[in-house]
């Protein structure tokens, strides 16, 4: 099917073509986004010595950090939880609890957590960042839950009944057997609820409180001023924060092959 | 005497240690709700509970300065489809929240379809090809989505604008000499949604069709079949459930694009996640907001029933 | 009290049912067995006939539904199989695949907690005896299928366990490896001194290995004894069927006497068989299966001999011709005989011919 191809490398095309533009013009010397004037570092500069996006990236990286280690953490145990059992009572309803984030639109998560955190404002008068780890951490479960389960499930289950033949306990066959085995599900689920929670605008923008531009959010915010290649520049390093850990990510789900 | 003294504690440890079974079965189910338990709490509150507290936000009456009172009130529903002329009291039907509602329906309709005519030849362009190249391109593919969705739709923005890449060859050729105004139309929002979201249409198709022998493609062609006869008869079959996956895995985020929409869209054309994040800004109406929300939840919940509805016809379809 | 001892396990009325109502399976129904210390015993039978399942009890992965499991005289049914001076080596060799070859040995030492330098001592003991020294720092996915099944053995065997379980642990190895592997089993078995339980469905396997053999079949066991025990009185037809290859034939009790029976053959002359133990003695008139082992016929002219018929069919198989003779009955019997160079093929195809069976050729079994 000759036209298929033809339509695949248009397809290609579009989605890396834009692209480009935008990572170019983060190096060019003037301000403009479409006439060039000479390579220059100048944006990048900028945006460093820049306090507000500094601020805004340390927040994003607390943040997604936290959300990225809580959401892990809590997922693995989920995973632990729901997999390799005779099903029990009520693991439909945790299947769909872990898997809401995926299934409701983002802007109606986000415009409840509006309501539910206003009410908490008011009533604590507390305006900190537990919100928003609160809100990123959720939202994130299901992203770290699913290479964890999937990992889990392509485990075989004889090599924990060895370890107990092999005297040892629960508790030190999950430490010397399980777990090793389980480490790249976790990490790449880690790695995906990073790169979700850096990623994410919507409920951020509605759940933060006043001063709390993570950059996303701050890039939201210039968009609508006269768009420097400033925007460009703190793109472009986004981007190659994402393609490096989705990389890493596909590296590590092929090793398990 | 000495058969009945020695089969009954053989018995009895028996009964003991199905006994034993039984509260070793049970402390094994107690132990894994104890593991589900931190992420079900996170969940609850942050992701299931507080859409329980819109449902109750939407029958409301709207506080002075945002928020509500907590008085009931049918308003926020009633002016999600209505509205009341303040000076003669007449009722009419809310125009703008109606060619609102319909702008995301119809946009998100040609988002799909666009996102199937580019998806599905890429995905059959990569299910085709040898084995070891083919998670390459799929990487290929997997990358922009992995990409922040506002860096993507920015991407389309500097590309658009009326300074921007397009316009400024165009007019620098000579081909145009005022810029064509691109940017904060419809069809911006539509190719920014197109854009964002092709890879969620060209995974879904590409994993049904992974698995499907291409021979007997050529076996379709052996017989004399036309092309179109072979992807009207073969391959669209085969690649059925993917498709319907990938229609509502770009469907649905399309009915609720809320960041496509603002940067692409401007102000003037709105999405339904545009009205609805509109309607919690300062003295806004937040029962409206609640009920506009629950309103885009139902949409998507049809669109996932549908979906659910159709992939469960297929299986028995198929048995 | 008995010399309850001198056995290593003993499993008393052991019953384990799988599911519940309708859906309950009784995958081992009310056994009992006595294993010798330092035996090698082999539990054979099909497959799903609660051979597997009755290991997993000894091993501890299963709990049974009722009766006991004792170890060395103590009873241990209720201990988990961490705590049960038992090991296994399973199907899958279930080798660890983060840890090398001398980790995986070390697992279950570090596990018991015994010092560092015993349990490098041991190790390399466990790598010579199963001469895998040169591979110790190998990951596990980087040997051969039969290096892996020797890793698995010795990480078994480094605990010094009263008992080792083995789970059919040569089915995954081709046939040239499995015939080494059963000769080196039967060596480590002695070398070691260690109780050895065996499971398979593979007859050969349990005839050349075993001093005991256990035949199982729906959950029960229906035979135990020495491998020649088995084979030359087999007690019940499904045994006489399963191991080895063998002629049914209908016959009557002509008088029975001293633990012999006089038959006369439907199908043929009137022979004198053994009975197998703890059969009450048929008494003349019964209508009763005699067995022949196929190598334990041979044909002979028309009249000679016990049997009659037609010679059906003569298939070559190399080391042996099998000659398939059509009864007066009805029956197809079969003789095995061994090759030799000098043999002339007097026998053919259509012809009418006698069978003549071995003295002492012939059992009688249950039904």
């Amino acid at each position: 099917m000759t036209g298929f191809t033809g339509i695949a490398v248009l397809c290609f095309l579009v989605l890396y073509a834009p692209l480009v533009p935008l990572v170019v013009y983060s190096f060019n010397h003037g301000s403009s986004l479409a006439i060039w004037e000479g390579l220059s570092l100048r944006w990048y500069y900028s945006a460093w010595e820049n306090e507000l996006v500094q601020e805004a990236t340390i927040r994003s990286l607390v943040l997604a950090i936290s959300a990225a280690v809580i959401s892990t953490a809590v997922a693995t145990m989920a995973a632990l939880g729901t997999t390799r059992t005779s099903p029990y009572k009520g693991l439909t309803l945790v299947y769909a609890l872990i898997n809401q984030p995926l299934m409701v639109p983002e802007i109606v998560t986000a415009v409840a957590l509006l309501i539910v955190f206003a009410v908490i404002r008011a009533a604590t008068d507390y305006h900190g960042m537990a919100y928003l780890i609160l809100a990123h951490t959720a939202f994130c479960i299901p992203f770290a839950y699913l290479p964890i389960r999937a990992r889990l499930e392509g485990m075989d289950l004889t090599l924990e009944t060895a370890a107990a033949d092999l005297y040892a306990t629960p508790l030190k066959a999950f430490k010397r057997v399980t777990l090793p085995l389980l480490w790249p599900g976790i990490l790449a689920g880690f790695m995906l609820a990073f790169v979700i929670s850096l990623d994410d605008v919507v409920i951020t923008e509605l759940v933060k409180s006043a001063g709390q531009d993570t950059l996303p959010t701050y890039m939201l915010g210039q968009l609508r001023r006269v768009i420097t290649p400033e925007v460009n520049a703190i793109s472009t390093v986004l981007l190659a924060i994402s393609v490096v850990v989705v990389t890493i990510f596909f590296f590590l789900n092929k090793e398990k092959r | 005497m000495g058969e009945a003294q020695t089969k009954a504690p053989g018995t009895g440890t028996g009964s003991q240690v199905q006994a034993s079974a039984e509260r070793a079965r049970k402390a094994r189910v107690r132990a894994h709700w104890l593991l589900n338990t931190p992420a079900l709490i996170i969940l609850l509150c942050a992701a299931s509970g507080p859409l329980f507290v819109v449902i109750i936000y939407s029958f409301l009456t709207p506080g002075d300065y945002g928020g509500i009172e907590w008085a009931f009130s049918l308003d926020g529903w009633f002016s999600v489809f209505m509205q009341r002329d303040i000076f003669e009291g007449t009722l009419s039907v809310a125009d703008a929240h109606m060619s609102i509602l319909w702008r995301s329906v119809r946009l998100s309709l040609l988002t799909t379809l666009t996102a199937f005519v580019l998806g599905f030849p890429t995905a059959y362009f990569i299910a085709t090809r040898p084995r070891e190249t083919r998670n390459v391109w799929l990487f290929l593919i997997t990358i922009p989505f992995w990409v922040n969705l506002l860096i993507r739709t920015f991407a389309i923005m500097e590309l658009i604008r009326n300074k921007g890449v397009i316009n400024t060859i165009l007019m620098s050729t000579g081909i145009i000499e005022q810029p064509i105004q691109m940017l904060f139309t419809d069809f911006a929002i539509m190719v920014g949604m197109t854009y964002v979201y092709l890879p969620l249409m060209v995974l879904p198709i590409y994993a049904s069709m992974e698995k499907f022998d291409f021979r007997l493609v050529e076996a379709g062609y052996d017989l004399y079949a036309t092309r179109m006869k072979v992807l009207r008869r073969i391959i669209l079959p085969l690649a059925k459930p993917g498709i319907v996956a990938g229609s509502i895995l770009v469907f649905i985020p399309s009915l609720g694009a809320y960041v496509t929409p603002r940067i692409l869209g401007g102000g003037k054309n709105m999405m339904l996640g545009n009205l609805i994040a509109l309607q919690f800004g300062q003295g806004r109406n937040w029962p409206l907001g609640s009920a506009l929300a629950l309103t885009l939840l139902a949409m998507v919940m049809v669109a996932l029933l549908i979906y659910v509805r159709g992939v469960a016809k297929q299986d028995s379809g198929r048995h | 009290m008995r010399g309850d001892t001198d056995f290593a396990v003993q499993v008393k009325g052991v019953t384990k049912v799988f599911g519940t109502g309708a859906q309950a399976f009784r995958a081992v129904d009310e056994v009992s067995i006595d294993i010798q210390q330092n035996e090698f015993l082999t539990l054979l039978g099909p497959s799903g006939c609660g051979k597997t399942t009755l290991l997993r009890m000894i091993a501890g992965f299963e709990h049974p539904t009722a009766g006991q499991i004792l170890l060395d005289g103590a009873e241990i049914s209720h201990l988990p199989p961490y705590q049960r001076p038992v090991n296994t080596v399973f199907q899958s060799y279930a080798l660890f695949p983060h840890m090398t070859v001398a980790q995986n040995i070390a697992f279950g030492l570090e596990m018991l907690g015994k010092p560092a330098g015993e349990v490098r001592q041991t190790v390399d003991a466990m790598l010579t005896l199963v001469r895998m020294a040169e591979l110790r720092d190998r990951r596990t996915d980087q040997i051969s299928g039969g290096q892996q099944q020797r890793v698995a053995l010795a990480r078994a065997l480094a605990p010094h366990p009263k008992v080792l379980l083995l789970d059919e642990p040569l089915s995954a190895l081709d046939y040239k490896l499995r015939k080494d592997m059963q000769i080196e089993l039967k060596r480590l078995q002695s070398e070691t001194g260690i109780t050895f339980v065996f499971v398979t469905h593979d007859q050969e396997e349990a005839l050349t290995m075993s001093n005991r053999v256990a035949v199982m079949n729906q959950g029960k066991i229906l035979q135990l004894g020495t491998p020649r025990d088995i084979y030359d009185h087999p007690a019940e037809r499904f045994v006489a069927d399963f191991i080895g290859d063998t002629n049914f034939l209908n016959a009557q009790v002509v008088n029975s006497a001293g633990g012999k029976v006089t038959l006369k053959l439907t199908a043929g002359e009137e022979v004198t068989a053994d009975l197998p133990g703890g059969v009450a003695p048929p008494v003349a008139g019964d209508s009763v299966t005699a067995v022949v082992r196929w190598e334990h016929a041979k044909l002979t002219a028309q009249g000679a001999g016990q049997l009659s018929g037609t010679l059906a069919n003569v298939v070559y198989v190399g080391t042996d011709t099998h000659y398939y003779v059509e009864l007066s009955d009805g029956t197809t019997f079969v003789s095995r005989i061994q090759n030799s160079r000098d043999d002339e093929l007097t026998f053919s195809e259509g012809m009418p011919v006698g069978v003549s069976i071995e003295s002492n050729g012939v059992q009688v079994v249950r039904n």
